[in-house]
């Protein structure tokens, strides 16, 4: 009898603690993903996306968020701080760098949309301690104040150069209006670019 | 900037198959795409990179050129066939934005940028373009950048691209692929919409269709042209005014005329009947300032852009000037 009892309550027992498990093993799965489903309806999942980039002749492999720029990917995540955030939205140039050779704009630039492109910033800029000549010449005119702006500068200032827009005055401040200088450094910045144009 | 799924297209056909998600949006240079995400005014969830999916080429005929939608604007300006024998379309080009923003930005998205008004910008405050129904905020606030022809009472916004005023002046044709992977030709001045009662829709480009480049006919417009930029500053603003003007001339007579205006209307502006009256006439200060008047007659100011149209007027005279002195 006291036999039956303990293998009759086993049995109960196995069965209760089985589907309870089962349950237990179930709910917490079903309840996440039915959070999940309306965590997706709410908000975006966000995505992160690995990528390989070639900054300063040195190649760069980050995991990022797909939202991240390249001004972002620089600053925050490589820690190349050089490139300064003004206004994040493409008006100011502070933070003008090269793409495959041209300049552009970091902050508009997606850094997912960039494998395979070789990036120069302000720091890709000297030869070991030796400054190029156009921070030679910012340094020599004057061309700056503050500083925040002058990372920019300088990069647009070398393609300004490289592009052929010195002949003029009126063509180099065209050439240049797309970074804005608060402290007004703009002519020390013109007669720099004059400078190097002339070398 | 919210969220999104980032995918990398390497042709049309991934492109247009990716664009079926929900609530894709298509990504080419970024310099008004990535703006307006940050801005919270786009918020896709899918983002479609297309910069390897069209084409980078601008080919020559003798029927014309035919320039590929990726082509960055400053590709465009400095190239040699262009500057030859679509010069207006160069000079148009180096008058917008800088050189940066050239450098990035591509062709079907200067077509397809938005407007700069003030208030498409502000989430805060109401916009028929941005959230339809919300009403405009322009027409009795500050309006001093807004139309002065063509408006409705929904909106009163104007396209802000240079190089459309330059694409509409010669007679371009926008080439699609919509979403069934066929083939249309839009003409330049069916592409661009009026807002009408729906001022959301900045033009009649198919719904998810990508643009796969711009064909602009040969013309005869290649020695007398000029394009005129009136700007709150010598450079790097958007138009208050602008005119692309460009005349075929016999000797002293006008073949034929183009003007077209930026600054003045939700969609790149073409003075049609200007450009009939300067038709077979003399090349003459009076016939330019009567073309002037003809053009401006539609126009309309409200309370802070008023001062537009006697200055429209003024910089269309000046334009056709330019177009045989300078």
């Amino acid at each position: 009898m006291d036999k039956q009892i303990t293998i009759s309550f086993s049995r109960r027992w196995f069965l209760k603690g089985t589907s309870a498990l089962t349950a237990l093993a179930l709910i917490p799965r079903s309840v996440k993903a039915f959070f999940g489903d309306i965590r997706d309806q709410v908000f975006s999942r966000k995505q992160t996306i690995p990528i390989t980039i070639n900054i300063n002749k040195k190649e760069y492999a980050v995991v990022a968020d797909s939202r991240t720029t390249l001004l972002d990917l620089l600053r925050e995540n490589l820690h190349l701080t050089g490139t300064k955030k003004g206004c994040d939205h493409g008006q100011c140039g502070a933070c003008t760098v090269h793409i495959d050779g041209q300049r552009m704009l970091s902050c508009l630039t997606l850094a997912a949309m960039l494998p395979g492109k070789n990036v120069t910033t302000i720091e890709g800029l000297a030869d070991g301690d030796e400054l190029h000549p156009m921070q030679e010449a910012f340094l020599e005119c004057d061309g700056f104040q503050c500083g925040y702006c002058t990372p920019g500068q300088i990069m647009s200032a070398v393609a300004c150069v490289n592009e052929g827009h010195t002949n003029s005055v009126e063509e180099i401040k065209e050439f240049m209006s797309g970074n804005l200088c608060r402290c007004a450094a703009y002519n020390g910045i013109t007669e720099a670019i004059q400078k190097v144009a002339k070398q | 900037m919210k969220p999104f799924q980032y995918i990398k297209a390497t042709d049309t056909a991934t492109a247009l198959f990716s664009a079926k998600k929900q609530k894709s949006h298509y990504v080419a240079g970024g310099t008004n795409q990535v703006d307006l995400m940050k801005d919270n005014i786009n918020y896709p969830d899918t983002l479609i990179d297309i910069t390897t999916a069209i084409s980078k080429d601008i080919t020559a005929t003798d029927k014309g050129i035919i320039i590929g939608a990726m082509v960055r604007n400053s590709t465009i300006a400095n190239d040699k066939t262009v500057k030859d024998n679509y010069p207006l379309l160069a000079k148009a080009i180096l008058a917008g934005a800088t050189p940066q923003i050239r450098n990035m930005a591509s062709t079907g998205g200067n077509l397809l940028q938005r407007t700069r008004c003030p208030y498409f910008f502000d989430t805060a405050l109401p916009c028929n373009k941005r959230k339809p129904g919300s009403g405009c905020s322009a027409i009795k606030g500050d309006n001093r950048m807004a139309a002065i022809i063509g408006t409705s009472a929904e909106c009163i916004a104007v396209h802000p691209s240079d190089m459309c005023i330059a694409l509409a002046a010669l007679d371009a044709t926008v080439q699609v692929t919509t979403k069934d992977g066929s083939k249309q030709s839009i003409l330049f001045k069916d592409f661009h919409r009026l807002p009408g009662t729906t001022p959301n829709l900045d033009n009649n480009l198919p719904e998810n269709a990508l643009i796969t480049g711009i064909k602009i006919p040969v013309n005869n417009f290649y020695k007398n042209f000029s394009y005129l930029k009136l700007r709150d500053r010598d450079s790097y603003a958007f138009a208050l005014i602008s005119v692309a003007a460009a005349l075929d001339m016999n000797d002293e007579t006008i073949k034929d005329a183009r003007l077209a205006s930026g600054g003045v209307a939700h969609k790149p502006w073409r003075w049609y009947e200007a450009e009939a009256f300067l038709k077979g006439k003399k090349a003459t200060q009076a016939n330019f300032a009567q073309a002037a008047s003809i053009a401006t007659k539609g126009t309309k100011g409200f309370e802070h852009n008023a001062f537009k149209i006697p200055m429209l007027k003024a910089a269309i005279e000046v334009a056709l000037t330019n177009c045989i002195t300078v």
